[in-house]
């Protein structure tokens, strides 16, 4: 109970900071925005396999630059105080939380803006907006314990691209995969894969509430 | 007396790995193989190429054994272990690439094209993509490690890097093939060199003593390079006392 108040509060401390200082959220929204443009102009009306590429590498970017800063933002005194009053698991498992908020909120916004400009290819579309939501969270999880690592060994947001992305061809892959499916009406979408993602994040969960804390210690 | 008996304790595993290399060499290029359309004589790369990816896959098991022994007891010791032992991986993950491609380009490869175009073809490929993956991860791992000055802190974020990677490189194996057609044997029930019906009985008597003496060599070389980094790390810290 008392792990779950800490979570609740430094979770909570990122959505306000995130509502006072709006830079941020607008920053990723307009690299949203401005990313999809450029297809737009780059490419008119892109065949279903090409906006299927095409929209979950883009997540994969904005999924970057919005998690990048998560823990690159703490500075050292402020780590410091997180230390004395809240485990690392807490901490952890905050950061995840709302990395996972600010990622579905992107993955829906970045979904509307293409099927706006690119036009929408999707046949199912409510399976396929439950899937954008799977896999934003997918690259979410991932992604900030990658930023939590970069931050500790004082890099940019270029070194978690490196370590990043060979883990997280797999998930894409099955993301594509099922995307498939959802394009064409007489496949069904594979439960069985969905459920394997899942269970991939479960592991991502675990594996970072086990390996943090040997991180986080200074 | 009893140096000579102790040395021949310590020392067993590596006059093995060198009579089973020895014994691949010579027993693999000289007994009877089954002679299959397309691979011919080309078959005996099964004895090289293969026990690359095994000494490659047992390698990096260790380097990752190393780093979880690291962060149970932070002694620096461990941490040279892990590096070096993937450092050693890595090279045997390209000579798996390297016999791989000269294989390829007798059996896989389109004989019209030359072998530059039918690259992104053939690379399209479950296992090649797998090992890419295992490399890419240590390389980013090498990278990582070396970008921090800190020996501790070093030691620490790489350690949690690597068994971070390392855990979610096992359901990419699993998962990659089941989700792409492959050209190597065994598709879609796993490995093909541990399936035992897919290998003939006279293959076997080489390929799995040049897996072990393949393997051994491996971890000969990384002890080594361990020992002579060790080496180093002491002379260096006797300098600066």
């Amino acid at each position: 109970m008392k792990s779950f108040n800490h979570i609740y509060s430094l979770f909570k401390k990122d959505l306000l900071l995130e509502v006072r200082q709006q830079y941020n959220f607008y920053g990723i929204l307009l690299y949203i925005g401005a990313t999809i443009f450029v297809l737009y102009m780059a490419i008119e009306e892109p065949e279903p396999k090409v906006w299927n590429g095409l929209f979950w590498v883009i997540q994969l970017f904005i999924c970057i630059n919005a998690v990048a800063k998560s823990f690159l933002q703490e500075s050292r005194s402020r780590m410091l105080y997180y230390y004395s009053i809240a485990g690392p698991r807490d901490f952890v498992l905050a950061k995840l939380l709302f990395n996972s908020l600010l990622m579905l909120v992107m993955s829906l916004l970045s979904l509307l803006l293409f099927s706006l400009f690119l036009t929408n290819p999707v046949q199912k579309i409510l399976p396929f907006i439950g899937l954008v939501l799977l896999g934003g969270w997918s690259l979410s999880l991932v992604f900030t314990f990658l930023a939590a690592i970069a931050a500790k060994a004082q890099q940019n947001a270029a070194i978690m691209a490196i370590l990043g992305f060979p883990l997280i061809i797999p998930q894409l892959l099955l993301l594509m995969q099922l995307s498939n499916a959802a394009f064409k009406p007489e496949l069904t979408i594979p439960i069985d894969i969905v459920l394997l993602l899942i269970a991939l994040d479960l592991m991502v969960v675990l594996l970072a509430v086990i390996l943090f804390p040997f991180l986080w210690k200074d | 007396m009893t140096d000579e008996k102790n040395y021949m304790q310590k020392a067993w595993w590596k006059i093995a790995s060198v009579l089973l290399l020895i014994y691949t060499f010579t027993c693999g290029l000289l007994l009877d193989v089954p002679h299959l359309p397309a691979l011919q004589e080309t078959i005996r790369n099964l004895y090289f190429h293969v026990c690359m990816w095994f000494c490659m896959m047992v390698l990096f098991i260790i380097s990752v054994i190393n780093s979880i022994r690291f962060l149970r007891s932070f002694d620096l010791k461990y941490d040279v272990y892990a590096r070096q032992y993937a450092v050693v991986g890595i090279v045997f993950g390209i000579l798996g690439y390297a016999t791989g491609a000269i294989w390829m380009s007798y059996t896989w490869a389109d004989p019209n094209n030359p072998a530059f175009q039918s690259f992104s073809a053939v690379a399209r490929e479950p296992k090649l993509i797998g090992a890419a993956i295992a490399l890419l991860i240590y390389f980013a791992y090498l990278i990582l490690r070396d970008s921090i000055t800190d020996m501790d802190k070093r030691a620490r974020i790489s350690a949690v890097y690597n068994i971070f990677a390392f855990a979610m490189l096992f359901p990419t194996i699993w998962i990659v093939p089941r989700l792409l057609p492959s050209l190597h044997p065994g598709g879609e029930s796993g490995n093909p060199a541990l399936d035992t019906r897919d290998i003939d009985g006279r293959m076997r008597l080489v390929f799995y003593p040049a897996v072990i003496g393949w393997t051994l060599l491996g971890v000969w070389i990384s002890t080594l390079k361990i020992r002579l980094k060790i080496l180093k790390e002491k002379k260096m810290m006797h300098e600066t006392l």
